[in-house]
């Protein structure tokens, strides 16, 4: 039985190992993918410390990677598809295995969240995209729609202005709620157009994206801008199929813990995106991430 | 970095289009993050289905055609083949297992 699993290698995994693997806890990292995380969509970051000028989020999560490798935390390329949360020993059924543990951390993470409205899935990967990093030069000298107002928006935005002619900035609200900085340099940005109290109704076209049709929240006016793609940031919702109804949850399904990082259930504890927060950050992830594996720590020492 | 077969424009369809065996193709680019969590895996099952299923990567940077004619604006992109036609496509970074499932089906009927 292992002391201690952690499931999902963002930073607040990668975090939680690393202080396990230097507690010489027994313990081991699953990842379903690949380690990183939602950062390996991010072209830039600026804003975790020790990086004066910003470090690429795939440049990042090769360094916590190969930090937590360093003391010898194991990695495994499994994804887990059950839990077993008992009193005495928590199970983690993964395609390949069953594994047991006296505590996990879930960091599990989060997902950009899709817009819900028509079109949208029949022409994801035909225009609709979530990921400006990934498919941004796939739109030089085209025009696309961008729908949000937070960070991830602005961001995403100012990245597509290398590549494209205009971006059109599609927010719900006449206010942004990105950082200060992040606004001022979209607001200065000539091919960012914004588009304020507007929501999209409807992504038009068939075999490609053509077009996207708004509405003014105020005055109920439709409108149709045409654009080439559109990139959707309005917002995660938590990787939660694994763990649903399993420990307490909020209302949009994001993990509830206490100081500890521990959830409703004794020894299984949350860190990273998916724990229910206001403030979702590789900084934040990383703290949560460390708190998360000392509290586990104590845990299993009161187990024994 | 690896011997993973590198199409291009050119030999894409005496490679892929006419392959005796099902194929794999993996578009990606250097600036795309997920491509290069992909980009491993792939690599893995090149070697596991050698022989069987030609696994091959496109850089769609360097060749514009061939993404261009599959209609691809999304990348990590994988798309199958069997005589040719496409039977199946996925749209962003997907664990091993879901590929390899993608991977049975093509030798199964």
């Amino acid at each position: 039985m292992y002391d201690l699993i952690i499931i999902g290698a963002g930073p607040a995994g990668l975090t939680a190992g690393l202080y396990a693997a230097r507690g010489r806890l027994n313990a081991l990292l699953l990842e379903r993918l690949a380690p990183g995380g939602q950062v390996l969509t991010t072209d830039w970051v600026e804003n975790y410390p020790g990086f004066p000028e910003g470090i690429s989020g795939f440049d990042l999560m090769e360094k916590m990677k190969t930090q937590a490798e360093h003391f010898d935390l194991p990695i495994r390329m499994e994804e887990v598809t059950g839990l077993e949360l008992l009193p005495e020993k928590k199970v983690v059924i993964t395609h390949k295995e069953r594994l047991e543990a006296k505590a996990l951390i879930l960091t599990l993470g989060a997902t950009p969240k899709k817009l819900g409205i028509e079109g949208e899935e029949l022409l994801i990967g035909k225009g609709v995209s979530y990921c400006a990093t990934c498919d941004g030069p796939f739109y030089r000298n085209q025009e696309v729609a961008v729908i949000g107002g937070g960070d991830t928006a602005l961001e995403e935005a100012l990245f597509l202005t290398r590549f494209v002619v205009k971006v059109h900035l599609i927010h719900r609200r006449d206010k942004l709620r990105a950082v200060k900085l992040l606004q001022d340099r979209a607001m200065a940005e000539e091919k960012i157009e914004f588009i304020w109290d507007t929501v999209p109704v409807r992504i038009l076209g068939e075999s490609g994206v053509e077009g996207i049709e708004l509405k003014n929240v105020k005055t109920g006016e439709i409108d149709r801008k045409e654009v080439q793609g559109v990139f959707v940031f309005i917002g995660t919702q938590p990787n939660m199929d694994v763990i649903n109804g399993l420990v307490r949850q909020d209302e949009n399904g994001f993990v509830i813990t206490d100081e500890k990082m521990e959830t409703s259930i004794p020894g299984v504890f949350a860190a990273g995106d998916i724990r229910s927060k206001v403030l979702r950050q590789v900084s934040t992830a990383v703290g949560d991430g460390a708190n998360a594996a000392f509290f586990a720590e104590r845990f299993i020492e009161n187990v024994e | 970095m690896s011997d993973l077969l590198e199409v291009t424009d050119e030999n894409f369809d005496a490679e892929i289009v006419n392959s005796d065996i099902p194929a794999m193709v993996d578009f990606w680019a250097v600036w795309c993050g997920p491509c290069k969590t992909v980009g491993p895996i792939v690599e893995e099952l090149a070697n596991e289905y050698e022989g069987k299923i030609k696994v091959a990567k496109m850089d769609v940077d360097q060749n514009r055609a061939t993404p261009g004619k599959f209609g691809i604006r999304n990348i990590p992109t994988l798309i199958f083949f069997k005589g040719g036609e496409v039977t199946h496509t996925i749209v962003g970074a997907q664990p091993k297992n879901h590929i390899e499932e993608e991977l049975k089906k093509l030798l199964a009927d």
